[in-house]
């Protein structure tokens, strides 16, 4: 931990600096929507301003967000937004005193890798947030490791203090398959199992589960674990991406990184897209983000071995054809990954 | 005798409420906190029992609320507390520490004067409680 040591003897103050170094992902914006705001019920013929509610919420925002900000997957986005109404409308619901039971939001992630998956479980717990559904909207991301012991009586305390943690936000089990076992009767993962399954149940007012992981080892988890599917309301899977999506993938983490592809460019990398595709271990976005990566690498050897004694900005900014087209994709064929 | 001991003691009992917002408090600064239960009140008595390992990384009091009920079901009548601890460089202490369940009753505590030489006294008090053993105590 640093010191901020400018001489002196450190003051005490009655809020001292946080620590950093936790691994939870704090939500975007903590604050605004309380749940019980402490309103009185509405009378019978009252009225409900539904612009006001909606931007009170803060809902539009965060979905045209996420709209903006991830490409495709309409089917999951069209799901986030049912799951945001209902949960609008109860709270409109709640203020005219109409009881309705909380509803399950707990959910499973199905997909290929680099769909998604774990970018959209973010933006859910920040939505959840702010429709008041959590306290407080943060996401802990979890495997196996995190929650399974490694001997008798290891394994509850550690999943009931990864669970605490989580208390207020979204638990997000990445591969949740590994939790079970089946060749291994013994296997400490049952007995996570066994503890989240009467947490989804019983505890659902302070956090919300969401399990991911490749869609056909999912099923199998599930056909497993019946108790497990029973308690998920909400299956959404996450489907690969076209080529023509994973193109504005890339130009959106360009353009976030302050890159662009000039045309020549543009073509080449939409090859690099055909030829990645057929090669193994393709990961859809995280594979475009990778070779973006990679050809970032190529463009700042390029500038610094030029002949240019001067550099403009666009210079700077441009990734070119060479850039993508030096890919191992495009040459050897021997090799995996590139 | 009400023991008054830690933060918020000179007070009426904090309800439910008002212990979750000073929890909230302690982890909006990150701090760390246990949960500690003794049933000897003697103020020399610093070494509490810990009800489970502290907590670490909490964001929401839910998860402290939820130990500190299972931690008053198993003892209503011991003292327990709340300590909050604040690891961060040049403090590394605790930070806020108070009592959230005390028996229903406390007798309190006996003066004892001892005669020494040269007419001097030594005193000491002792809890009537902590005649029985411990485990015991404030069992009527
Ligand atoms: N629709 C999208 N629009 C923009 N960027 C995306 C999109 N989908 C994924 N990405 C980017 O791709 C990368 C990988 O995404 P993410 O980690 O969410 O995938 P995942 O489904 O969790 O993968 P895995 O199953 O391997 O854990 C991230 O850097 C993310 O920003
Ligand atoms: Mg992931």
């Amino acid at each position: 931990m640093a010191e901020s040591s400018e001489g002196g003897p450190r003051q005490f103050s009655l809020r001292p600096p946080r620590s950093s170094g936790t691994e939870n992902i704090p939500a975007a914006d903590a604050g605004s929507t309380s749940i019980d705001s402490a309103e009185s019920e509405l009378a019978e013929d009252d009225v409900i301003d539904l612009s006001l509610e909606r931007s009170d919420s803060k809902v539009v925002e965060v979905l045209a967000r996420l709209d903006s900000e991830l490409v495709g997957l309409l089917p999951v986005k069209s799901r986030i937004a049912d799951i945001a109404s209902l949960l609008l409308v109860d709270k409109m619901r709640r203020r005219f005193g109409l009881g309705s039971s909380r509803p399950n939001l707990h959910m499973s992630f199905t997909g290929s890798p680099g769909t998604g998956k774990t970018t959209v479980a973010l933006r859910m717990a920040e939505l959840l947030h702010h429709l008041g559904y959590l306290r407080k909207g943060h996401l802990v991301a979890v495997t196996r490791d995190d929650l399974v012991g490694q001997y008798i009586g290891h394994t509850a305390p550690k999943t009931r203090e990864v669970l605490k943690r989580a208390m207020g936000g979204v638990l997000f089990i990445d591969e949740a398959y590994y939790l079970y076992r089946p060749e291994n009767e013994r296997d400490y993962g049952q007995e996570t199992i066994e503890i989240l399954l009467q947490v989804m149940e019983n505890e659902r007012d302070d956090l919300v589960v969401i399990v991911a992981g490749y869609r056909d080892r999912m099923e199998t988890f599930f056909q497993s674990n019946p108790g497990m599917n029973s308690r998920i309301a909400h299956h959404i899977d996450f489907p690969d991406y076209s080529d023509a999506e994973l193109e504005r993938i890339a130009e959106l983490i360009l353009n976030e990184q302050g890159y662009y592809l000039d045309d020549d460019a543009r073509i080449a990398f939409a090859e690099y897209l055909t030829l990645r595709r057929e090669r193994p271990h393709f990961a859809n976005a995280r594979s475009v983000r990778n070779a973006l990566e990679r050809s970032r690498l190529r463009q700042a050897s390029r500038l610094l071995n030029s002949e240019k004694t001067v550099l403009t900005k666009s210079d700077l900014m441009r990734i070119d054809e060479l850039d993508i087209r030096a890919s191992r994709v495009f040459g050897r064929v021997d090799e995996a990954g590139a | 005798m009400r023991v008054t001991q830690g933060a918020f003691s000179f007070l009426p009992e904090l309800t439910d409420e008002e212990v979750r917002a000073q929890i909230e408090y302690v982890l909006s600064n990150g701090w760390s906190i246990a949960i500690e239960v003794t049933d000897d009140p003697h103020p020399r008595n610093t070494y509490w029992e810990m009800w489970g390992l502290p907590m670490f990384e909490l964001q929401d009091a839910a998860a402290v609320m939820a130990e500190l009920a299972e931690c008053k079901k198993t003892y209503p009548q011991h003292y327990v507390r709340l300590n909050a601890y604040d690891a961060s460089y040049g403090r590394q202490t605790t930070a806020l520490s108070f009592i959230v369940n005390r028996p229903e009753s406390e007798p309190g505590f006996r003066l004892d004067r001892t005669e020494l030489s040269d007419r001097q006294v030594r005193y000491q008090i002792r809890a009537y409680s902590a005649d029985a053993p411990v485990g015991q105590r404030y069992q009527g």
